[in-house]
């Protein structure tokens, strides 16, 4: 607490401070310069404006990395952080150019800006090394959310996703409240080395175990993991696409990776095992229970679901599931595998919404039967929802495949004498098997089923398209060079450390 | 040179899928470029090797330095086999599809992912990358089956896929944990087959990879998406399906399961030795009971598949040898059947109900149908003469050797073989006179055969009647290939 | 002479003519046919040299050619002939010429080039010397058979077709395993020809197959003594040539299949491809398995004395005329399984033994010979029969056709007493030399056999009888004799027995080094 400095401060927040300026900006130009404009207009204007911030954050990143930590950890940097920060930033800008011409909503400046804000909130999730960082900025993210999800008002799905997703986020952040100041009082440190260092070697007792499911209850909330995953389907339902998009995505990865900084930076040297045959309470037992549900629950509901966001929640879900076995693996390596599977399951996510959208935005819904003939309708938009599916189902050489191999093979290699993880590598594997069955019945539709009467050819605005052709080339280039994400995470420093 | 036979596959493509809309005969034309060139690149590279090479390495490159990856393309014998069969039966399929309308540039895109994903498969000695070429050829299966495909397509290309997912996930489960055993350092095939798993690691992960593969190739009981996959699927790709897939499932078996876990096999053998056996007699005996064409040749091939299991379980040098000379064999066997029944009878007739056809007299409408299934029929029972006979003799002689009853059974198989296969064509092409002399027949008019199916079966027949002669020209490189260091373990673990 | 692989070219030239017919246009039958018998006439006058050139004082093989095939098995193309092959590739170059002279002609020219297909699958089983290039030929063989069956027989056909081949296959296969599992000894006994006959032979007298099988075979827990084993295998063996000779109770395909067959095809079946698998007891079974053979002795006699006899008692019960003579060459087969399965026993004097043996041996291949031309000229008479009478071949269609056609009756009946061993024509010697050894090796065995004999007196004369003599049937007054052209097909054959009657020595001179030979192994 004692070396507090303002110009730290600044200087690892930098492209914080230009997302929340790019917010301001938003705002005020929606309410000066575009006064009077049409509809498309204004938010094409946004939405380049806004994804303009991201992308000049992601420069500042690239071009001025920064090391270090202030404050206790309230914010670190690092070049694994700068890497999940830039993944993030580039979300939230393709969130952005997706929005090209938004239709659910006349308030586009809020709409843009609580975007920006929202990516403000994950950015620092991602830096904090902090419980009450952590806790400040989960709540920005969520609270910006909240309202993206119920921007859509004149849709009542809309606004009883958001209350639902409101209320249990309210519930589940007050028990994260409450398992982290039990954590505070057991290990006598807010910062998550503090943390280490309190808890070196320690059996976990009563107390610590409820401050530890406690505190995942939160996290594992805000990941979407089984048995915390019920709202995701409603949200991802009922929520504007792009909103969805986002929490899907950018989300997604700031949620994943502080859930691994906390647990591998702060509770790493607790004792603790989910090892076949010699479990150990912990901290690895419950996420290994969480892991295992959400691959089950995720990928058997998906099964039978008829509508493709709903669908995607549900995998979402199973995704979750799959990048906890990273979490498990409790290595260096476990934290590159889960933050390379979160970055390319995340840009696939992306991509795929960004099609629902077009086709939603056409058809009217997003039943499987509006897919039907997808491929005569738009050929470059159905062979992109294919790269998408099948990265998600993990088929190689997409990125998704590298992903789930990396992290598997990451979650093998802990305790590497007896394999002790492998029953639920055995369970990710088989349930990604089953996985293929959904992902095919989108693709059945867009590639088998041939077109409606009368059909007429899509008409995408070229900003998505070129933006889902970026993530699909993004996609496959990833997944055929991993080592272009993989290298930064793997250049040898401890990848949780500043 | 040999690498080349990949490349130009997705070469191939790409360019169908970048090709205009409604130019069908550009699409044919490129795909048949396409093939040709794979088949030539192919000949190419198999006449710069020699048979003692070994395993002659292509291109080896870092790929994932943090994982060990490597990206490593290297050929021996085993791989050059399938590596011809490959590219045969390629230029055949394509040549046996040139009747596809709907779309053709989609569907010849898609056969290239399956070919590309085929030669990688057999090229590949990083198991790591041979996984990636594993699953890349199964995606193109679904889409060709389901929306190209005849009876039943969706639910045949749907039972695919998940058998094929649910199998490699074994097998990815097998790979990870050998990796991981061996001290994580490398996926390379050598690297691996050079560490001594211990014999109750082997006990595990030897059934695990070995069933993993099997799937594929048609295992009882894991075998039902094979028959329902080849009715389902169109001509072309029923040929693939049976004359190259159902290879990489056995090729998997050999090079990976095998070659890595030498003791697990000789653990597990009599057992999976036991199915193999099983999948030949039950296929044949369902095959007999069929009343659709195509369904009679899908179970045959389940059949046939059995005595390439069988082969590479009888931990007997011949019978390695016969299993993987069975492989090039039956694929090109089946391909032929299943381009007579698909493209030349079921294009025409629209029918395969064998009830049906008896009733038609094909063999005038359609006589160079009826001499090439005769022949093929005859190939495909294991008459000498033929690859069939040299490749299942010598099954049967590593039977022998290492579990006699089974032999025995297996040559039981192959007189069931002979009734069902007497019967399709007696039903088909030959019918039963008395019907005839009841006065109860059709004479259909049926378009002509054209030169693009002349030219595919001469082919396929050239190449079973090539090695039925000279067995040579397959033995030289396969039998070198299982002398090779990278084999050693397994010769040391089952005693030869 | 001895560079030129004439066997080879003897093999391969019916395979050059089956392809050029095959790739003429269909409508010129008559040239189809032409081209066929051209073929078959020169394949005639080349085995015609063979024979003249064979040295009959020359036990072993000759006309010699050996090429590596599969070199990873150790399997050869090696082809050669001693007595006994030389028997039957003369034979079959006769027998084909004759069948495709008897064919009516307006087949096609699938018939044509299938006839010459089989040819060469013959010419290819009688001069291999090696199991695996044998057994190619013998099962190639089978197609053309079973399509001559199949596409220009009778009614049933289609079930006889599929009867014979699958009957043929079981035994096939039985034959091969045994011949894999007899591989898996050699290997062990690391024979340089894994596969040849010699070797086999050789290695079987001298007693060493049985336990290197026991070693390499996981069945020998079941037999628990390598005699046992070694009799499977040898059973196993035994069924493949049983269901080709035929040997009761395997020869319920020939009655149909011969009687389905068209009639120059049954020709073929009766004159040159029963003769495949009587060739293989004598070249195969006899030499490589002596002991298990002795072993089974008293079964085997058996089966064969109820060939002779049930094979004649089953042809008395027929009215058909094809069927008639089908059951009497499982009956005239009989004896040469009779002759094989005695020649084994010991006698007391061990050189009156051989003398015996080899009487019995010489029988048996004489037989072989003397029953694929009289069989084959019988069913040449029959199918005239037919031509003439419109499809119809029952016992009781016809009767008194003496009177309409005398010469037909003459030739027809000298076949017949031919066929029923009158002495003084070809059928006599054989028989009296097999019934002459397996008198003197096991006397029982002959006695048995002896109502054999009696019955087909019987049976033939009968045929005689009801077909030529007696009242003429009105129906047949217009009766055609012979043609001059049938005149001349049929006289090459009648002349032949009569020569093999009066002098046989011309055979037995080329056979008799070589079943010594044999004999005096066993």
């Amino acid at each position: 607490m004692t070396d507090f400095s303002y110009s730290e401060v600044f200087r690892l927040a930098v492209p914080e401070s230009m997302l929340v300026v790019g917010a301001l900006l938003v705002l005020l130009n929606d309410l000066t310069v575009i006064r009077g404009r049409t509809s498309a207009q204004r938010s094409a204007f946004h939405a380049t404006l806004t994804s303009a911030t991201c992308l000049a954050g992601m420069a500042w990143l690239q071009i001025m990395p920064q090391a270090g930590a202030v404050a206790d950890g309230m914010i670190v940097m690092n070049p694994t952080i700068a890497l999940v920060k830039q993944a993030i930033l580039l979300l939230t800008a393709f969130t952005a150019l997706i929005s090209w011409r938004v239709e659910f909503t006349r308030h586009l400046g809020e709409y843009f800006a609580l975007l920006l804000l929202a990516t403000v909130g994950m950015l620092f999730l991602a830096s904090a090394r902090h419980l009450l960082m952590l806790f400040v900025a989960l709540e920005l993210t969520s609270l910006a959310l909240y309202i993206l999800v119920a921007f859509h008002k004149e849709s009542r799905a809309s606004a009883e996703a958001a209350l639902k997703y409101f209320l249990f986020g309210g519930m589940a952040a007050a028990f994260t409240l409450f398992g982290l100041s039990l954590v505070y009082g057991l290990a006598g440190s807010l910062s998550f080395s503090g943390i280490a260092e309190g808890v070196v070697g320690r059996e976990p007792d009563m107390l610590f175990q409820v401050a530890l499911v406690m505190a995942l209850v939160g996290l594992g909330f805000k990941v979407a993991v089984a048995p915390f995953h019920l709202w995701a389907p409603d949200v991802y339902q009922g929520a504007p696409t792009p909103a969805a998009a986002l929490i899907a995505s950018g989300s997604k990865v700031a949620g994943f990776f502080v859930l691994v900084s906390l647990l591998l930076g702060g509770f790493g040297t607790l004792a603790g095992d989910a090892g076949w045959g010699r479990f150990m309470p912990g901290w690895q037992p419950v996420l290994a229970i969480f892991a295992a549900l959400s691959m089950v629950i995720g990928n058997l509901v998906a099964l039978n679901q008829t509508r493709v966001k709903r669908l995607l929640a549900y995998s979402a879900i199973a995704h979750g599931g799959y990048a906890l076995v990273g979490v498990m693996a409790n290595s260096a390596e476990g934290v590159s595998a889960v933050v390379y599977y979160a970055v390319t399951y995340a840009l696939a996510t992306l991509g795929a919404f960004a099609v629902v959208q077009v086709v939603e935005g056409d058809a009217g819904d997003d039943r499987l039967e509006s897919f039907a003939g997808l491929r005569e309708r738009s050929p470059v938009l159905a062979l992109c929802l294919m790269v998408f599916m099948l990265s998600a189902a993990g088929i190689p050489p997409l990125a998704g495949f590298f992903g789930k191999f990396y992290v598997f093979t990451a979650a093998v290699k802990t305790g590497s004498a007896d394999l002790g993880l492998i029953w639920l590598v055995a369970i990710g594997v088989l349930m990604s098997a089953v996985s293929f069955y959904y992902y095919l019945q989108v693709l059945k539709r867009a590639f088998v089923a041939s077109a409606p009467d009368g059909f007429s050819p899509l008409r995408v605005q070229p900003a998505v398209l070129a933006v889902i052709l970026l993530i699909a080339l993004g996609v496959v280039w990833f997944g055929c060079q991993p080592s272009v994400l993989l290298g930064p995470l793997s250049d040898g420093s401890p990848p949780l450390s500043p | 040179m040999l690498t080349w036979t990949i490349y130009i596959s997705f070469l191939g493509m790409t360019v169908l899928m970048c090709l205009p809309k409604g130019r069908p005969q550009i699409a044919r034309l490129t795909a048949l470029a396409t093939a040709a060139l794979g088949l030539v690149f192919g000949l190419a590279g198999a006449s710069g090797f020699a048979a003692g090479d070994g395993v002659k390495t292509l291109v080896n490159a870092p790929w994932v330095p943090a994982l060990g990856i490597n990206y490593h393309l290297a050929v021996d014998g085993i791989s050059l086999t399938m590596i011809v069969l490959t590219g045969v039966a390629a230029v055949a399929g394509v040549l046996f599809s040139w009747n596809v309308e709907q779309r053709p540039k989609d569907f010849f895109a898609f056969y290239f992912a399956l070919i590309g994903g085929c030669y990688g498969v057999f090229l590949s000695f990083d198991l790591f990358l041979l996984f990636v070429f594993y699953e890349i050829a199964i995606v193109p299966k679904y889409f060709l089956i389901a929306a190209w495909g005849s009876t039943n397509r969706e639910y045949g290309a749907m039972k695919l896929a998940l058998y094929s997912f649910a199998s490699s996930a074994l097998v990815l489960l097998g790979i990870i944990a050998a990796h991981v055993i061996s001290g994580a350092e490398s996926f390379s095939l050598v690297d691996l087959a050079g560490h001594p798993f211990s014999e109750g690691q082997q006990a595990w992960l030897f059934p695990l990879v070995f069933v993993g593969f099997a799937v594929l190739a048609g295992m009882w009981p894991f075998h039902t998406w094979a028959p329902t996959g080849h009715v389902a699927a169109p001509t072309a790709a029923s040929m693939l399906l049976a004359g190259i897939v159902m290879k990489l499932g056995a090729y998997g078996c050999l090079r990976v399961a095998m070659t890595l876990f030498p003791l697990g096999l000789q653990i597990w053998s009599p057992y999976l030795g036991a199915l193999a056996v099983i999948g030949i007699v039950h296929g044949a005996l369902v095959a007999l009971a069929q009343k659709d064409f195509k369904f009679v040749i899908g179970y045959s091939s389940v059949s046939h598949m059995g005595f390439v299991l069988l082969g590479l379980l009888s931990l007997s040098m011949v019978g390695m040898h016969g299993a993987v000379l069975q492989m090039f064999s039956h694929g090109v066997i089946a391909g032929l059947l299943f381009a007579v029944v698909g493209r030349m009878v079921y294009d025409r007739t629209h029918t395969r109900e064998l009830d049906e056809l008896q009733l038609m007299r094909l063999k005038k409408a359609l006589p160079y149908a009826a001499v090439v299934f005769a022949m093929a029929g005859f190939a495909s029972m294991g008459m000498p003469g033929f690859s069939g006979f040299i490749a299942e003799f010598q099954v049967l002689i590593g039977a022998w050797h290492g579990f006699s009853a089974y032999a025995i059974l297996a040559g039981l198989g192959v007189v069931i073989g002979v009734a069902y296969t007497l019967r399709a064509m007696q039903k088909s092409f030959y019918p039963d006179r008395s019907g005839l002399f009841a006065g109860k027949h059709d004479d259909p008019q049926l378009a002509p055969i054209t030169w693009q199916e002349k030219a595919g079966a001469t082919l396929l027949l050239a190449c079973t009647v090539a090695v039925g002669f000279f067995p040579r020209l397959l033995l030289d490189w396969i039998a070198p290939a299982l002398e090779a260091p990278l084999f050693d373990g397994l010769r040391k673990g089952v005693g030869l | 002479m001895n560079d030129l692989p004439i066997l080879t070219i003897l093999t391969f030239l019916p395979v050059v003519g089956s392809s050029f017919i095959l790739f003429m246009r269909d409508g010129l039958s008559g040239l189809n046919r032409l081209t066929a018998l051209g073929t078959s006439l020169i394949a005639l006058v080349i085995t015609i040299a063979l024979w003249l050139n064979f040295d009959g004082a020359n036990s072993g093989y000759q006309f010699e050619q050996r090429l590596s095939w599969i070199p990873t098995i150790g399997v050869e193309y090696h082809v050669g002939v001693d007595g006994l092959g030389m028997a039957m590739v003369l034979l079959t170059g006769l027998l084909v010429p004759f069948a495709l002279f008897v064919s009516p002609g307006g087949e096609g020219r699938g018939y044509y080039s299938l006839v010459l297909f089989l040819q060469a699958g013959l010419f290819g089983t009688f001069t291999a010397l090696n199991f695996v290039h044998w057994f190619v030929f013998w099962e190639l063989a089978l197609i053309p058979a079973f399509f001559l069956i199949k596409g220009w027989g009778g009614r049933l056909a289609d079930r006889a077709a599929l009867q014979f081949f699958i009957y043929t296959m079981v035994g096939s296969i039985a034959l091969l395993l045994a011949f894999l599992a007899l591989f898996l000894a050699a290997g062990r006994l690391e024979l340089v020809q894994p596969f040849g006959f010699a070797a086999l032979a050789e290695a079987a007298q001298s007693g060493q197959i049985a336990p290197a099988l026991a070693v390499s075979l996981q069945l020998f827990e079941t037999f628990s003594t390598e005699q046992g084993l070694m009799q499977f295998i040898f059973c196993l063996s035994l069924l493949g040539f049983a269901v080709k000779l035929p040997i009761w109770p395997f020869h319920t395909w020939l009655p149909a299949t011969y009687t389905e067959a068209p009639t120059p095809v049954t020709m073929l079946l009766t004159g040159a491809m029963s003769k495949m698998g009587a060739y293989g007891l004598l070249r195969i079974l006899l030499p490589i398995f002596p002991r298990e053979i002795m072993a089974l002795q008293t079964p085997l006699l058996w089966l064969a004395i109820a060939s002779v006899v049930l094979g004649a008692a089953a042809a008395l019960r027929q009215s058909d005329l094809k069927r008639i003579l089908a059951y009497s060459s499982v009956n005239h087969l009989g004896y040469v399984a009779l002759a094989v399965f005695a020649s084994v026993s010991y006698m007391v004097d061990e050189g009156a033994a051989l003398a015996e043996r080899s009487a019995a041996l010489n029988g048996a291949v004489l037989q072989m010979f003397n029953h694929g031309i009289t069989a084959a000229a019988l069913f040449g008479f029959v199918s005239l029969i037919e031509r003439r009478a419109g499809g119809l071949r029952g016992l009781d269609d016809f009767g008194g056709l003496r009177k309409v056609a005398p010469v037909f009756t003459g030739l027809f009946g000298i076949s017949l007493f031919a066929s029923l061993g009158l002495p003084g024509l070809n059928g006599f010697v054989g028989e009296f030399l097999i019934f002459k050894g397996v008198f003197a090796l096991k006397a029982w065995a002959a006695v048995f056999a002896l109502p054999g004999l009696l019955l087909t007196a019987w049976l033939l004369l009968n045929v005689l009888q009801r077909v030529f003599s007696g009242p003429l049937n009105e129906r047949w007054k217009e009766f055609p004799d012979l043609t001059p052209r049938e005149l001349w097909i049929m006289i090459p054959p009648t002349a032949l027995m009569f020569a093999l009657g009066i002098w046989p020595q011309w055979l037995l001179g080329k056979l008799n080094e070589t079943l010594k030979a044999l004999a005096a192994v066993l």
